[in-house]
């Protein structure tokens, strides 16, 4: 698990003025977690990852990870970590087995062969074990690097922009592996602009511009934003029928779109049958129901819209 | 010491395959030590007679001291000759440190691979350590190979007994069994240092070339006759390269360090 109290880092920047990457970071990530960090660039994620990677050290505050004392145990906190930096980095005149096994020999595995075969296997790329990095594709060089950040099993995994610059088929073979490493159960703090990826992955989700805006579950932050909103698809709309709907106790606000009506209310559940027994009294013919999800990106747009308005008006 | 070990052999494997390197490694120190055997090849017998037959205008006055009474001309010329290509064979440990660190350390910036490594638990102790052993032993152990190619072509040309003598004498060996991997020191940190500060390979070699100064500096002071070098110079130089690698090791292991690395190379 991760757990991080005022973390925050300044840059002395020479004959400019100091730089806050990040300020007064607190969080907590329990263990088994897949929390998705996002911020547009510059935002200091990169700077956090490495924060608590423990590469750069904290102006201030602390931080724990899987245990260990961030500025005090910082080799144990890199031995039970695995890091898939922003760029793949791999020595590209060695070969994708010589790749590994240099890092399998750095985190001191027991069966440095055994641990690169098995990871080899594992993403596609034993039968091309001994051509050099470099003659590799975007997408194989980073099931290179994933597997590199597995070698050693950790428990905690630091994954910056893992399907940036893929291409689509390659970008979901890494997400369908790192949903595979969820099921194993590992922490992943994951890094991403890519806010479907976030939604489909992430349990927990913190937006992020050098200060933590906003966290919570995806479902949870849409209920934040824009509260829970149904659907009700209609074979004819009658204008009245709104204003009826509106009059039941519990429904927040009532629009009509085209022939639907779009109904915010805290608690579909207990809301939708009275509804639909209000429509077809009323003599609507309803086609369908359904509950409107907002993307993500939505909700990352508006945040960060906010977090401009508060940063001006301040 | 595990982790310094693959270190070592990660570098090897990966910068001798660059052939830019190789030829470094190979075709210098083979010239060097080609150039002096035919050197004394073609002056073997230039100068028969004894030392009244050489002129301070072949060789500078102050050397003629460095000559016995008892050697040929000839030889006397051919210690002259050879303590040029000492100071040849010093650059050896100085130039292959360079070209083998600034590929070593600007190469591992170019494909960002620096960053994986450094989020490993090895030590920056150990991952400098292992730099520079990557760098400096291959230097060392070429600049010895050389020299025990040329020590072993001197009986084979013929070369006299008395020339031999002075070669193989307290001066030559201070050069190159402790001034050599004392400047492949130097070299390997000053590279280290002028690495941090570009962002190609051949910018950071011609820079870092910049180590072969002092000893161009000897070379021209003995041919001008200012100096002639001894063991007393030899031991000058040694002393003053010894202090030179303590300022140096200390600006490597101050710069190379995890954070300032990852935010404050270029």
């Amino acid at each position: 698990m991760i757990e991080t109290n005022g973390l925050t880092k300044i840059f002395d920047v020479k004959k400019s003025p100091d730089i806050t990457a990040v300020q007064d970071l607190t969080l907590f990530i329990p263990e088994g977690e897949v929390f998705g960090f996002l911020g547009p660039n510059g935002a200091g994620k990169t700077t956090t990852i490495r924060m608590l990677t423990s590469l750069i050290a904290p102006t201030a505050g602390t931080a724990r990870v899987n245990g260990y004392q961030l500025g005090v145990d910082d080799t144990e906190i890199r031995r039970s970590i695995g890091v898939l930096t922003e760029s793949p980095g791999l020595y590209e005149r060695l070969s994708a087995f010589r790749n590994l096994s240099i890092f399998a020999e750095l985190y001191d595995v027991a069966d440095v062969d055994g641990q690169v075969s098995k990871y080899l296997h594992m993403l596609g790329l034993w039968s091309r074990r001994d051509e050099p990095a470099g003659s590799f594709s975007k997408g194989m060089r980073q099931k290179l690097a994933i597997a590199r950040a597995l070698l050693h099993e950790p428990k905690v995994l630091f994954l910056d922009e893992p399907t940036s610059g893929l291409d689509p088929e390659a970008a979901r073979l890494v997400r369908s592996f790192i949903e595979e490493l969820r099921g194993e159960g590992r922490t992943i703090f994951l890094c991403t602009h890519n806010l479907t990826e976030a939604d489909r992955l992430c349990d927990r989700i913190g937006i992020f511009k050098s200060r933590l805006i906003e966290i919570d579950t995806p479902e949870n932050l849409r209920e934040k934003f824009y509260g829970r909103r149904v659907v009700f698809h209609l074979r004819q709309l009658d204008p009245a029928w709104a204003d009826q709907v509106s009059g039941i106790a519990g429904v927040k606000d009532v629009q009509t779109v085209d022939q639907k009506l779009v109904v915010g209310m805290e608690d579909p559940e207990a809301l939708n049958p009275q509804i639909v027994r209000l429509l077809v009294q009323a003599g609507a013919d309803i086609e369908f129901v359904g509950e409107l999800r907002h993307s993500l990106e939505e909700i990352y747009i508006q945040t960060m819209q906010e977090s401009e308005e508060e940063e001006a008006a301040a | 010491m595990k982790h310094i070990k693959t270190i070592v052999l990660k570098e090897w494997s990966e910068v001798f395959k660059n052939r830019l390197v190789l030829f470094t490694l190979i075709f210098m120190p083979l010239i060097f030590t080609i150039m002096p055997l035919a050197m004394l090849y073609f002056t073997g017998d230039g100068m028969a007679g004894n030392m009244g037959a050489v002129q301070s205008a072949d060789v500078p006055v102050e050397f003629l001291s460095a000559c016995s009474p008892e050697m040929s001309a000839g030889d006397c010329m051919q210690i002259y000759v050879m303590n040029q290509f000492l100071l040849i064979f010093m650059m050896m440990p100085v130039i292959i440190p360079v070209t083998i660190a600034a590929y070593s350390i600007v190469g591992e910036k170019a494909t960002h691979s620096l960053e994986p490594l450094l989020a490993t638990p090895i030590s920056t102790t150990e991952l400098l350590a292992g730099k520079s052993l990557a760098a400096g032993l291959p230097a060392i152990l070429i600049g010895w190979t050389s020299f025990g190619i040329f020590l072993l072509g001197l009986p084979i040309l013929g070369v006299s007994r008395a020339v031999i003598d002075y070669i193989t004498g307290p001066t030559w060996l201070l050069a190159i069994l402790v001034a050599g991997p004392l400047m492949a020191i130097a070299s390997v940190n000053f590279a280290l240092f002028v690495s941090s500060r570009v962002n190609a390979p051949r910018v950071a070699e011609q820079i870092s070339s910049v180590m072969i100064v002092p000893i161009l500096g000897l070379l021209f002071a003995q041919l001008a006759g200012i100096i002639v070098i001894n063991v007393l110079t030899m031991l000058s130089f040694i002393g003053g390269m010894a202090l030179l690698d303590v300022g140096l090791i200390y600006l490597g292991a101050s710069i190379f360090q995890r954070e300032k690395i990852l935010t404050r190379w270029k």
